[in-house]
């Protein structure tokens, strides 16, 4: 039987295709019924070591609604972090307040050492370029929901392959359902050759382009990405490829598309994907965002054990 | 009597078919500076499977394998003898373990392992060639990425 109760989420490695099937229909009961006190007496540590509007917002607002309270900071220079005090000894102390915790933190590998550490459940809101799992469910479900299936689809993912965790986590979860994977960017963005071999040792279909031309029309998904600055060491290096990726309307149209094509974006977007995308049909960021809170509620509830 | 390049011990353990080359990182590894008996460490010793191997022969310490099994990323090919009245009385080879500890250093700088003094950790996900997947931030590591802290 599964069960997520007490279980930290920290990668989307640590789950079969099974579980990641039960969060997302959890989700959907999330979106049918309503659920206002299963969380009630229960708090959430949000604790934001990096910038966040989606996804600090939607825990939180999938906390409240299900009747739960948040603590926590959205900067880390309000905290004892800025008098120096080590990420493992700040949740160890944040841990007696609170239920489960949230974390967001610029090292890689961040959110698994704070699980090491705590006994409460720990959730990953993003680790450095690592992983950022609770997005992906969100992604898969904005998949799930617009397509119809998760199976055999051939998705495009576009921008920065490198840095972009979001990526990395969700090209590992479509694995399980068969994928086939373009991945566009500039050549010194490329996935990590690591990360390549994993998913060809797990027998996917792998491309790696520097344009959509000539493969837009095998795609059913189209994940675009920003080019992170911050993830850059040299702002030289960041403006070689600053912008070298706008996904317009007239693009898209003029190098062909499937009709049910589908946009997929994690936002923020700054200049990737242009606004003339918005009012078509394939563009679902929009509701990918809002699939946040549905997606952060099941987690929750399944997590605090609130629910079956 | 058999010439030997480096004394008999009475009692204790012989680390032998070390690769030469890592021979002093082994006695590191295996924190031998802190021994009180004696402690003897031959390099450049001839080898018919190695043409040249180390040896360390340690006098009132009986070696355990999961111990052994820590210096297996850089002497795959060593085994432990265990001594007693000048005598092997049990004999192993080193197995790659499950988790590495405290050996093999993140290749990723971004990583936590690589701040606050955290002790690098990484699953063996292949024994060979050899693939360490860093239990923080998940990168695999190859063996020409790996380096011992």
């Amino acid at each position: 039987m599964i069960s997520f109760k007490q279980r930290d989420i920290i990668s989307i490695r640590h789950f079969n295709k099974e579980e990641l099937l039960y969060i997302l229909d959890m989700a959907k009961r999330m979106e049918q019924a309503e659920y206002t006190d299963i969380l009630k007496g229960k708090v959430l540590a949000s604790l934001f070591f990096e910038p966040s509007t989606r996804t600090r917002l939607s825990f939180e607002s999938a906390m409240k609604r299900l009747g739960g309270m948040v603590i926590g900071f959205a900067e880390p220079g309000v905290t004892s972090v800025a008098k120096g005090e080590s990420l493992s000894d700040s949740v160890k102390i944040i841990e007696g307040y609170c239920d489960i915790i949230v974390l967001r933190h610029y090292l890689e590998g961040s959110a698994q050492l704070a699980a090491d550490v705590v006994k409460i459940p720990v959730i990953n809101a993003g680790d450095g370029a690592n992983q950022h799992p609770t997005q992906t469910f969100l992604d898969l479900y904005t998949i799930q929901k617009t397509k119809g299936t998760l199976e055999g689809l051939t998705i495009g993912f576009l921008g920065d392959m490198k840095y972009g965790r979001t990526v990395h986590s969700l090209a590992y979860a479509l694995a399980y359902f068969g994928a086939e994977m373009y991945f566009v960017s500039p050549p010194g963005l490329r996935l990590p050759r690591d990360f390549m071999e994993a998913l060809k040792d797990r027998k996917v279909k792998c491309h790696e382009n520097e344009s959509l031309l000539g493969i837009s029309k095998r795609l059913d998904v189209i994940y675009c990405t920003r080019i992170q600055k911050e993830r850059f060491a040299d702002p030289v290096e960041f403006e070689k490829v600053r912008g070298i990726y706008r996904l317009t309307k007239t693009m898209l149209e003029e190098f062909g598309i499937k009709d049910d094509l589908k946009v997929l974006h994690p936002l923020p977007r700054v200049d990737e994907m242009d606004d003339s995308l918005d009012a078509t049909d394939f563009a679902v960021y929009f509701q990918q965002a809002r699939n946040g809170v549905p997606i952060r509620k099941a987690l929750l509830a399944a997590v605090l054990g609130t629910i079956e | 009597m058999k010439h030997l390049d480096v004394a008999a011990i009475k009692d204790g353990s012989v680390i032998d078919h070390i690769d030469s080359k890592s021979t002093l990182k082994v006695a590191e590894i295996l924190n031998i500076q802190n021994e009180e008996q004696i402690v003897l460490v031959g390099i450049n010793l001839t080898s018919k499977f190695l043409g040249k191997k180390g040896i360390i022969k340690i006098e009132g310490k009986i070696i355990a394998q999961k111990e052994a099994n820590k210096i297996a990323l850089i002497a795959p090919n060593a085994t432990v003898n265990i001594i007693k009245d000048y005598e092997v009385v049990k004999k192993f080879k080193i197995v790659i373990p499950e988790i590495i500890e405290g050996i093999v250093k993140c290749f990723n700088p971004n990583c936590v392992s690589n701040y606050n003094n955290i002790k690098a950790r990484q699953h063996v996900v292949n024994k060979n060639p050899i693939k360490l997947q860093c239990h923080y931030c998940e990168r695999i590591m190859s063996t020409k990425d790996i380096v011992l802290i």
